[in-house]
């Protein structure tokens, strides 16, 4: 498939700060990619710069074989064709849902901005609201005309900043995949970005993890979970704890709790300590095991509980156990090893 | 009723009464000075007063909308100091302005005497702008209010979340199409407040058009009461201003209302001023050091060179004297307003009730009325009071009282206060209101006593407004002209009505000591506002 955006090599200071450090990816055609990280990674800043809003210091970026920006040229935000939905939506106060939307169909004649029009509100189910004026409207509401705005110019790539922030926690995750739906429909490249792992998995075919500046790892969802690159990635997307354990061969690695096996094949060097991680569903609850941990911690998750549990030498591990496994504090519980995906980083 | 709100009831009634005097006027018409006035002058007042406000108000606009935008904006050569000095000819009275640039100006004047100089024209061989003209009272009551467009503008600007911007960028609109299309129009209700202040003011003029022979209302009444010497007459003439003035605040709320804009966004990224390039700085630098140039450093620099000139001739007892007598106005009245304005305010904080609110927005509708039309209103009533008690006195008991009060100093602070008790009771009401009612409830849940309370949270929240309150009072009394000139005692004046007088004997530069004094007064207001606005950018504290 042909790429719709490329990013190659960005770096970007602000008054002496690095906020991006040489971020390249690429999207493809009609793909949605969500950049995830933690507040301040720089995600949004990387996100404005596509935009046109903030211009990078070093870096190309290129959006359907349209050079947008390089050391000497920068296209100015309002040629770029860009469709951007913001965090809070910054709908136009003082115009109602109708004039929101038509806003950016100034080259439209009038029977092709009502046409247009009409296809979008349909698409977002807004038909009720089009004389209304933004306060009145609730969050989902507005974040739906936001987005029918930023769509109606047929822009090249729609660019999404936290589009879910501002919204009710319980509908965050139906809205998100209510979206995915409509973008998928319209086949429009989308970058969002999102702090939040659930979102990003909801919406997103490819994520893209930052921190601190950097772009960790360029994947899809079940691989960041299960094949996460760096530490970090490991650490933030998931839960999990890290243990010591020492490479037998490069299937298999010593640790406390035992030989853990790998289904793929590792390149280490044998005897070298590592670090393992385990997550929270590599640890099972079994009565008839040999291996016991004691409850120090429990959340109940509804329909699962995720116990700490601290095993005899004093290493803390977390487990998820189906929620009518309810065990006090403090009180031993069998546990068994199922690990399918062995991750390790080497020890510092 | 308490005690305390009958209070509240009695000061608002007895601040009415100029306005109750002058509305009352109408009910005894003066059908023969009505037909005089209708067949000589009334079209030329009229039309001159509409010619004035169409022209202020378009130029004001123009001067204060588009500097106020390109500051917020833009990053250009000494953009940060013209933010906070485009504020600056809001020192400058219009009647003063109009003097220097008469002097400057006329056919005797600096400029006119260097161009024959120059060309060996003689007078009458050229044509120049006559500034003493309608066209020139429009030039000079446009540079020194416009500010007042300009700091609203300005802050609707800053307060503008930068999203909606950045929204119609994407959109595809460029830098002025977002300004057009989405900063303009978000900012017009607080434009429209400036342009409302703009027109309150040129309504009022009356040192400017006076001077410069313009015909208007203002200068009708004077004329009417004082030339044809019918005070009713000149009343009613008071009241039908009122009535325009009242009918332009009405459509300008009204328009406002329709518009009240909720900002969608609470999140305010800083504000990123694009830096302009070199030849664009220059004109962004040009269009916003016109007006400073014109409506305040030109004007302050020729007063400066004429007080250079003739302040050994000027300074001595009687400009002491002078300048004690203004000091002393402006003290008394900034005292007495700022007192009266807390005590309505907090009547209406602790009882909101109609009447109180009702009352407390009758003493503020003063401001809207020109100084005047309060002269007259003021005049009516106190000689009426003071002729009854002579006439009482000599028939009872053959004492005669004299004018008891009409021609002291007592009747010129109360106009004074009728006029500017609102500027007061804003500034407070918006003092008291950011104390929210659950600050005393907090304070009294540890055993705080109301005396305490007001001690030790009131007052340390309210200072720096009391004290702003009272600065604004103080120079809005220094710099008033038209109230002062008519009630003030005989053989009192003030720095206001003595640069009136030398500039109405043509004697210009000696007008430049008292006028500069008025001026650098003046200026400490602009300073505080100004701090107070840059402190004000919604996420920066």
């Amino acid at each position: 498939m042909d790429k719709a955006i490329e990013i190659k090599n960005i770096s970007l200071t602000i008054e002496g700060r690095s906020i991006l450090e040489d971020v390249s990816f690429d999207v493809r055609e009609a793909e949605i990619a969500c950049l995830l990280g933690p507040s301040g990674c720089g995600k949004t800043t990387l996100l404005r710069s596509i935009a046109g809003l903030e211009i990078q210091d070093e870096g190309e970026v290129w959006v359907k074989g349209v050079l947008f920006s390089d050391l000497t040229h920068h296209l100015p935000v309002e040629q770029r064709h860009i469709g951007m939905v913001f965090q809070d939506y910054a709908l136009f106060p003082h115009m109602n849902v109708r004039d929101n939307i038509v806003f950016g169909l100034k080259n439209y004649n009038t029977k092709m901005s009502i046409q247009r029009l009409d296809e979008l509100v349909t698409l977002f189910s807004l038909e009720k609201h089009i004389n209304k004026y933004p306060h009145s409207l609730s969050g989902g509401q507005q974040q739906r005309v936001a987005l029918a705005r930023a769509m109606a110019p047929r822009p090249g790539v729609l660019l999404l900043d936290e589009p879910f922030a501002s919204l009710d926690i319980e509908l965050r995750e139906q809205i998100a995949r209510e979206l995915r739906l409509i973008l998928k429909l319209d086949g429009i490249t989308t970058i969002m970005v999102s702090h939040n792992q659930l979102e990003a998995f909801a919406m997103a075919d490819i994520i893209g993890v930052m921190n601190d500046g950097h772009l960790l790892q360029w994947d899809n969802a079940f691989d960041l979970y299960h094949k996460p690159k760096t530490e970090v990635v490991a650490g933030f997307i998931g839960e999990g704890v890290f243990i010591s354990g020492e490479v037998i061969n490069n299937k298999e690695v010593k640790t406390e709790i035992g030989v853990i096996q790998s289904a793929a094949t590792h390149q280490t060097v044998i005897g070298k300590k590592v670090r393992v991680l385990i997550r929270p569903d590599d640890i099972l609850h079994d009565d008839n095991s040999d291996m016991a941990a004691r409850v120090v911690d429990k959340a109940f998750r509804g329909a699962e509980f995720l116990y700490t549990l601290q095993l005899e030498s004093g290493l803390r591990i977390l487990s998820l156990v189906p929620s009518h496994h309810d065990h006090p504090i403090n009180e031993p519980i069998g546990i068994r090893l199922e690990i399918d995906h062995l991750v390790i980083f080497d020890e510092k | 009723m308490t005690r305390w709100n009958s209070l509240l009831v009695f000061i608002s009634l007895l601040f009415s009464i100029p306005l109750a005097i002058v509305f009352g006027s109408l009910f005894f018409p003066e059908y023969e000075v009505w037909e005089h006035l209708r067949a000589t002058v009334l079209i030329d007042y009229i039309g001159n007063s509409f010619a004035l406000l169409i022209g202020v108000g378009f130029f004001s606009l123009l001067i204060g909308v588009i500097p106020a935008w390109l500051v917020t904006m833009y990053r250009f050569p000494l953009s940060r100091q013209l933010e906070w000095a485009l504020l600056l000819p809001m020192s400058v009275p219009a009647y003063i302005i109009a003097y220097t640039y008469t002097g400057a100006l006329d056919v005797a004047g600096p400029l006119q005497v260097t161009l024959r100089e120059i060309t060996g024209w003689q007078y009458r061989d050229y044509w120049f702008p006559e500034v003493r003209s309608l066209g020139g009272a429009i030039a000079m009551l446009s540079l020194v209010l416009y500010p007042y467009i300009y700091l609203l503008a300005r802050a609707a600007f800053i307060e503008q979340s930068v999203c909606v911007l950045e929204v119609s960028r994407t959109l595809g609109c460029n830098a002025f199409g977002g300004f057009r299309r989405v900063a303009l129009p978000l900012a017009r209700p607080a434009i429209m407040v400036g342009l409302s202040l703009v027109v309150m003011e040129t309504l009022a003029d009356y040192g400017t058009v006076q001077y410069f022979g313009v015909s208007t209302f203002t200068t009708g009444i004077f004329r009417t009461w004082f030339g044809l010497g019918n005070s009713l007459a000149a009343a009613q003439m008071s009241a039908l201003l009122l009535v325009f003035v009242a009918v332009f605040l009405y459509l300008e709320k009204r328009s406002r209302k329709q518009a009240r804009y909720h900002h969608t966004s609470s999140r305010y990224s800083s504000l990123m001023q694009q830096r302009l390039t070199k030849g664009h700085g220059v004109i962004a630098l040009i269009i916003c050091a016109a007006p400073l140039s014109f409506g305040f450093i030109v004007p302050v620099s020729l007063l400066i060179n004429w007080a250079i000139d003739t302040y050994l001739d000027v300074l001595g007892k009687d400009f002491y004297l002078l300048f004690f007598n203004s000091l002393f106005l402006a003290f008394i009245t900034s005292m007495l307003a700022v007192g009266i304005a807390l005590f309505m305010a907090y009547s209406n904080r602790n009882n909101q009730s109609l009447l109180n609110k009702i009352m407390v927005r009758l003493v503020s509708m003063g401001y809207a009325i020109p100084g005047t039309v309060i002269a007259v209103g003021v005049l009516i009533p106190f000689a009426w009071f003071d002729n009854s008690l002579d006439n009482f006195l000599i028939e009872n008991f053959n004492i005669s009282s004299g004018l008891l009060i009409s021609g002291t100093v007592f009747i010129l602070v109360f106009a004074y206060l009728v006029r500017f008790l609102a500027v007061s009771i804003n500034t407070i009401e918006a003092a008291l209101v950011k104390i929210k009612p659950v600050m005393d409830e907090v304070a009294k849940t540890t055993g705080m006593h109301t005396i305490n309370i007001l001690r030790s949270i009131h007052m340390p929240m309210m200072r720096g407004s009391l004290l702003t309150a009272s600065l604004l009072v103080f120079v809005d009394v220094l710099k008033e002209l038209p109230a002062t000139l008519i009630l003030r005692p005989f053989n009192f004046n003030t720095l206001a009505v003595r640069t009136y007088e030398l500039a109405n004997e043509e004697l210009l530069a000696e007008a430049a000591v008292p006028a500069l004094a008025i001026v650098i007064v003046g200026i400490i207001p602009v300073i505080i506002i100004s701090n107070s606005i840059s402190r004000s950018r919604p996420g920066h504290g």
